[in-house]
């Protein structure tokens, strides 16, 4: 909502500087968004009349100009303007003056312009005529009639003026942001009642009554009927003849161009001053576009083609408010008039409509035909009925101030149910001990008067009475918050609570926590990616059709292909995050996500997807390999207290390389899989070499955890170690070999070990060498080699027989 | 015999001293003092002298002995100090060359804050609640009180499965489920994830956190809500930290405000960070509003709370000067160890 400064103290005497001004309002309640200083940066400019106009001698496009500034003889000034014409009343920009620009068709400059005298084209120009966005406006408040060229001044000033000065073009405008809650605040007498209220100033309104009225009455031209009280609230209308279309004083324009408006003729502007003065959007009619003198307000015939005044012929349902004379549609209730309605240059009569209509069903015919106005945006976030009579007044009045018609005595005011306040019993007990303070209840009482709510005190009791425009008042919490905003936010006291609640983390929040931490410790960095990806990604990672993995949560309004279904693994994304590192030349990358994964599968409560844990590591590199993902796997699983995990070979999962790939198992189930990605897929992410990924089921996996630890006594007997080295087979699995060990050596092996894995001379080919560590030890005895021999022997004798192992000199 | 003595006693002397090695000066032990050393010898030659004449040449023998045995400890001490001298010159090392370590990875800088905010919240008292991504339009607009026509439910603002179920566009559907699930004294934060329809740029992200905030007890007022979240600012934004509360407007909470901080890069003198103003948006709050305790079962005249709600990507942007939210979701290592 933009606030002109000049344009506010119309209605309440707000005598603060624009800094103050802006700083009590946010306090007691409006937003700021921007403020914005007009007329700056403007100096040397003057205005100037026309006195003549003649051709260029040298330039086809270029007039040469006399032009009057008011000091005896005119000045010569050359421009490329079409819009100027003999007597008309232009800003001057004479030698040394200064604009903020940028001069048309050039780029904007911090600093704005010096305009110097020059020769364009041989002939002298001293100064320069300019155009309204030359002086700092908006394109689009631009008034009609200076649209492409020089800015037409009203007729109301004389030349020699500073202009400057002369139009008060120097004031600053307040861009507010008005919550949804609060609607009434979207016009100017809305935002005086909060300065009122916030300054202490008392707030006028503005005059409604016509000096004198013609003898006919409004309802001898026009007769109204609501044929959808439920969609229309009320219809007040006036009629006015002896229409004269021609610009709008500058007072008027001038609000206009600094609300955001571009003035059109005296009638519009009018229509858009009261609207934005009350915030109650009108329409005004050529009355001899209604037929048969008869307003009816009614729903359109479904399929019916309406155009409307924007050139368009739209579709009609038989949902949408329409407003009809007595053979068809004249205008879509609250959004648009039709095209055969509109003003024309020799209308002489009009009917002015200051009409209520249901915000949802503005809201849903706009939706449906996507068209949306000022006047539509309005009625969807709620206007108070009671406003169209004093806005059609107000529009007859200035209609008659402005000499721009003659109205007509009475009005036809079709409102079935009138809008009541919502009257409360509200408890300054209460106020009190929600805001924490304790304030009296005249205190109150004067916030509340000051905003224009009535009240009746009695005992505890305050019986309130808000003005309808405030249609957000309607419990006793929302009475706090007028009274505290008015007392001050900053002015009540501050205390923090008793701790009365234990803080806590659930296992799952200190489970991840202590998974992080694991993580990072290994080396790897976190990231953190999109919740949602592109179903395409599951084909790049090759999942099969039918993989559970597939069913998606889609959704049906996503930003695009990418963003459309929710993840159900990590892996993809980790790998797009692999492949951006390694796009970027960084050598080595260790990177795990852990988060939600969602799967549409029904399970979650209140018919809502499931959503899993997981958690996804991967890693490229010149330190990576298989064992040390494995490794790191290993570690956090340990860690976390996950117990008696175990890798088996996995050949099939088409993600990863079908020799190097193991399926994470905890008795017998599959917690997650291990592996290098497989190299196409590492390629189709512009990886060319190996990629190291783990794909775990968090949440499964927190549901393993076992953290119970209980002391072990150090042991008191020293142990026997005996190493050995077998050949075997490459298909041979060192994990199936270490499985035979402990179940042949039984309870005196305390530990076994892989410490060395050797290929070469003198291994055979298609052989392996495989080194173990083998730690006896007793709790209660000293071993004998004698029996630790004899164990070691049965091992020996078990991998012979069980894998062919060969014992090897060491 | 005693000249012969004196003569062993001076040849000794000469060798040992000028040994060159530990291990040589330790032979001329065996050379002079072991079993068939030459002062041993001697001594040996001795029991056929008469009496006297071995008592005297004895003492002098044993005397010859000392000599040679400190002779020698001495030079081996000495030598031994030289080697370990030379052995401590052979080992110097360059010490400023770069130190070995298995670096340590990084926590993203989300959870880095998000991490800072539970903690100062931890320890005031509260504890973490969470809820799904996926959420239902119940818990994300009805039970928080938003219109049926409120805007944000429009399809351009919020993600949707279907007409009953989204994306959570805020963390505030925690709140409702935390009151549905928990009896008063309540007091949670709730961090997570959130999506609305805003095509990434430098300052839009179509996902991005929130931490929730929900305190519900017998007379909670709002100047428990200004006590609390000033405590958090000056925890989360330094000791000096002020904070400025401005009414606002949310469907869940009556009274609403918006609090700000006195800038943490300035100080609230005016800096490109708070674009002048010294203050700086830091999240939205205010009381509990009652339609939303009525959705709990709660009965309003008993209890009241406050809520409040912050954006992390925000919080984290502002106190490390990110321009552009997109760094956050590239995850390019080396921005990620950049908050190491």
């Amino acid at each position: 909502m933009l606030v002109p400064i000049r344009w506010i103290k119309d209605y309440t005497d707000v005598n603060v500087g624009v800094h103050e001004f802006v700083d009590r309002m946010v306090l007691s309640g409006s937003n700021l968004e921007t403020v914005e200083y007009f007329g700056q940066g403007i100096s040397g400019v003057v205005i100037g009349r026309i006195k003549k106009i003649e051709r260029h001698p040298n330039a086809d496009k270029l007039l040469v100009c006399q032009i009057d500034v008011g000091k005896g003889a005119p000045v010569q000034i050359v421009t490329g303007a079409a819009n100027i014409f003999k007597g008309a009343l232009v800003p001057v920009c004479l030698d040394g003056s200064h604009i903020p620009g940028p001069l048309h068709g050039q780029p904007k400059t911090e600093d704005g312009v010096t305009i110097h005298n020059g020769q364009l084209r041989g002939v002298d120009s001293f100064g320069m005529l300019c155009s309204c966005s030359e002086l700092g406006f908006d394109d689009k408040v631009v008034p009609v009639v200076s649209k492409d060229g020089i800015w037409i001044l009203p007729d109301e000033f004389e030349p020699g003026q500073d202009l400057v000065e002369a139009m008060g073009l120097d004031d600053a405008v307040v861009d507010f942001e008005i919550t949804p809650n609060r609607p009434d605040c979207l016009s100017m007498i809305g935002m005086a009642r909060e300065a009122s209220a916030t300054f202490g100033t008392p707030l006028r309104y503005p005059e409604t009554q016509c000096k004198k009225v013609a003898p006919e009455k409004s309802e001898d031209y026009i007769k109204v009927t609501i044929a959808r009280p439920d969609l229309c609230k009320r219809y007040c209308c006036r009629v006015i003849k002896d229409i004269k279309v021609e610009q709008s004083p500058w007072w008027l324009q001038r609000c206009l161009m600094y609300s955001g408006q571009r003035p059109i003729n005296n009638i519009v502007d009018i229509t858009n001053f009261v609207m934005l003065e009350y915030g109650q959007p009108m329409h005004a009619f050529d009355i001899r576009t209604v037929r048969g003198a008869h307003i009816i307000v009614d729903t359109a015939a479904d399929g019916e083609k309406f155009a409307t005044l924007d050139g368009t012929e739209r579709t009609l349902t038989g949902s949408m408010l329409m407003i009809k004379d007595a053979e068809g549609s004249t205008a879509i209730a609250g959004i648009m008039g039709g095209l055969a309605s509109e003003i024309e240059a020799d209308t002489s009569m009009v009917l002015v409509e200051s009409a209520n209509f249901l915000g949802d069903s503005v809201r849903r015919t706009s939706k449906a035909l996507t068209l949306r106005t000022e006047a539509s945006g309005r009625f969807e976030k709620g206007i108070d009925p009671n406003l169209a009579k004093d806005a059609c007044d107000r529009f007859c009045y200035l209609v008659e101030a402005l000499g721009a018609g003659t109205v007509l005595t009475g009005d036809v005011d079709v409102y079935p149910n009138v809008e009541k306040p919502v009257v409360l019993n509200i408890r300054a007990s209460r106020m009190n001990k929600l805001m924490g303070i304790e304030i009296p209840t005249e205190q109150m009482t004067s916030y509340l008067n000051a905003l224009e709510i009535k009240t009746e005190v009695n005992g505890d009791i305050i019986t309130v009475t808000p003005p309808t425009v405030r249609q957000d008042l309607l419990i006793e919490e929302d009475y706090v918050e007028e009274i505290s905003r008015l007392y001050g936010y900053d002015k009540l006291p501050v205390r923090i609570p008793a701790h009365t609640t234990e803080a806590r983390l659930t296992p799952m929040q200190e489970l991840r926590n202590r998974t992080k931490d694991i993580l990072t410790a290994l080396g790897l960095d976190e990231i953190q990616t999109y919740s949602f990806v592109s179903p395409k990604a599951s084909d790049k990672v090759r999942i099969p059709e039918d993989s559970y993995r597939r069913q998606f949560i889609k959704l049906i309004n996503p930003l695009g292909e990418d963003t459309s279904v929710m993840r159900t693994m990590i892996l993809p994304n980790a790998l797009e995050v692999l492949s951006t590192n390694w796009s970027r030349n960084i050598p080595a990358a260790a990177v795990f996500e852990l988060g939600n994964t969602f799967f549409n599968n029904g399970k979650g409560a209140d018919g809502l997807p499931e959503e899993k844990d997981a958690l996804c590591l991967a890693a490229y590199g010149d330190r990576e390999d298989f064992y040390l993902m494995k490794g790191r796997v290993e570690e956090l699983l340990t860690l976390i207290g996950v117990k008696g995990f175990e890798f088996v070979t996995e050949s099939a999962d088409p993600s990863f390389h079908p020799g190097r790939c193991a399926d994470i198992l905890k008795d017998g189930e599959k917690i997650g899989v291990l592996g290098q990605v497989h190299p196409e897929i590492a390629e189709s992410y512009g990886i060319d070499r190996p990629v190291y990924a783990a794909e775990l089921e968090f949440k499964r996996i927190s549901q393993l955890v076992d953290t119970e630890k209980k002391y072990e006594p150090l042991p008191k007997y020293p142990a026997m170690v005996r190493d050995f080295a077998l050949v075997v087979t490459e298909a041979t699995k060192a994990g199936d070999l270490e499985k035979t060990i402990r179940n042949t050596a039984g309870g005196l092996l305390e530990s076994v070990k892989l410490f060395d894995v050797y290929r070469g001379v003198p291994v055979p080919p298609g052989c392996k060498s495989l080194a173990f560590s083998l730690t006896y030890r007793s709790k209660d005895r000293t071993l004998t080699d004698a029996e630790v021999n004899d164990i070691n022997t049965k091992v020996l004798a078990a991998l012979r027989d069980s894998f062919n192992a060969v014992l090897r000199e060491i | 015999m005693k000249e012969k003595l004196k003569e062993l006693a001076q040849q000794a002397r000469e060798k040992i001293l000028g040994a060159a090695s530990v291990a040589e000066a330790e032979s001329f032990r065996v050379e002079y003092l072991g079993k068939k050393g030459k002062v041993t010898d001697i001594l040996k030659s001795m029991k056929d002298l008469a009496p006297e004449e071995r008592k005297s040449l004895g003492q002098a023998a044993n005397e010859t002995k000392a000599q040679i045995e400190k002779l020698i400890t001495d030079k081996m001490a000495e030598l031994k100090a030289l080697a370990r001298q030379a052995q401590l010159a052979a080992e110097t090392i360059d010490v400023t060359e770069p130190g070995t370590v298995v670096p340590l990875g990084t926590r993203h800088l989300i959870t880095q804050t998000i991490d800072e905010i539970t903690r100062i919240f931890t320890s005031m008292g509260f504890s973490v609640s969470e809820g799904p991504e996926v959420e239902t339009v119940f818990y994300n607009f009805d039970a928080l009180n938003a219109g049926p026509n409120h805007p944000a439910r429009d399809m351009t603002d919020t993600f949707y499965i279907d007409d009953k179920v989204l994306l959570r566009t805020q963390t505030s559907p925690v709140q409702v489920r935390t009151l549905l699930a928990q009896k008063p004294p309540i007091s949670v934060i709730a961090p997570g994830r959130c999506f609305r329809c805003d095509t990434p740029d430098a300052t839009h992200s179509p996902m991005f956190h929130q931490v929730e905030g929900l305190v519900v007890d017998e007379g909670i007022t709002m100047a428990d809500l200004k006590g609390v979240l000033d405590s958090f600012a000056k925890q989360m934004f330094g000791s000096s930290t002020r904070t400025n509360f401005r009414p606002h407007h949310f469907p869940f909470t009556e009274p609403s405000a918006e609090m700000d901080v006195s800038c943490f890069k300035c100080g609230g003198k005016g800096c490109r960070v708070c674009k002048g103003s010294g203050w700086i948006e830091i999240l939205g709050c205010g009381m509990v509003h009652p339609n939303v305790l009525k959705v709990g079962g709660l009965d309003t005249e008993k209890y009241t709370g406050f809520a409040f709600g912050m954006g992390v990507e925000r919080i984290a942007m502002l106190k490390y000067e990110l321009d552009d939210i997109r760094l956050l979701y590239e995850n390019d290592i080396r921005f990620i160890e950049q908050f190491k």
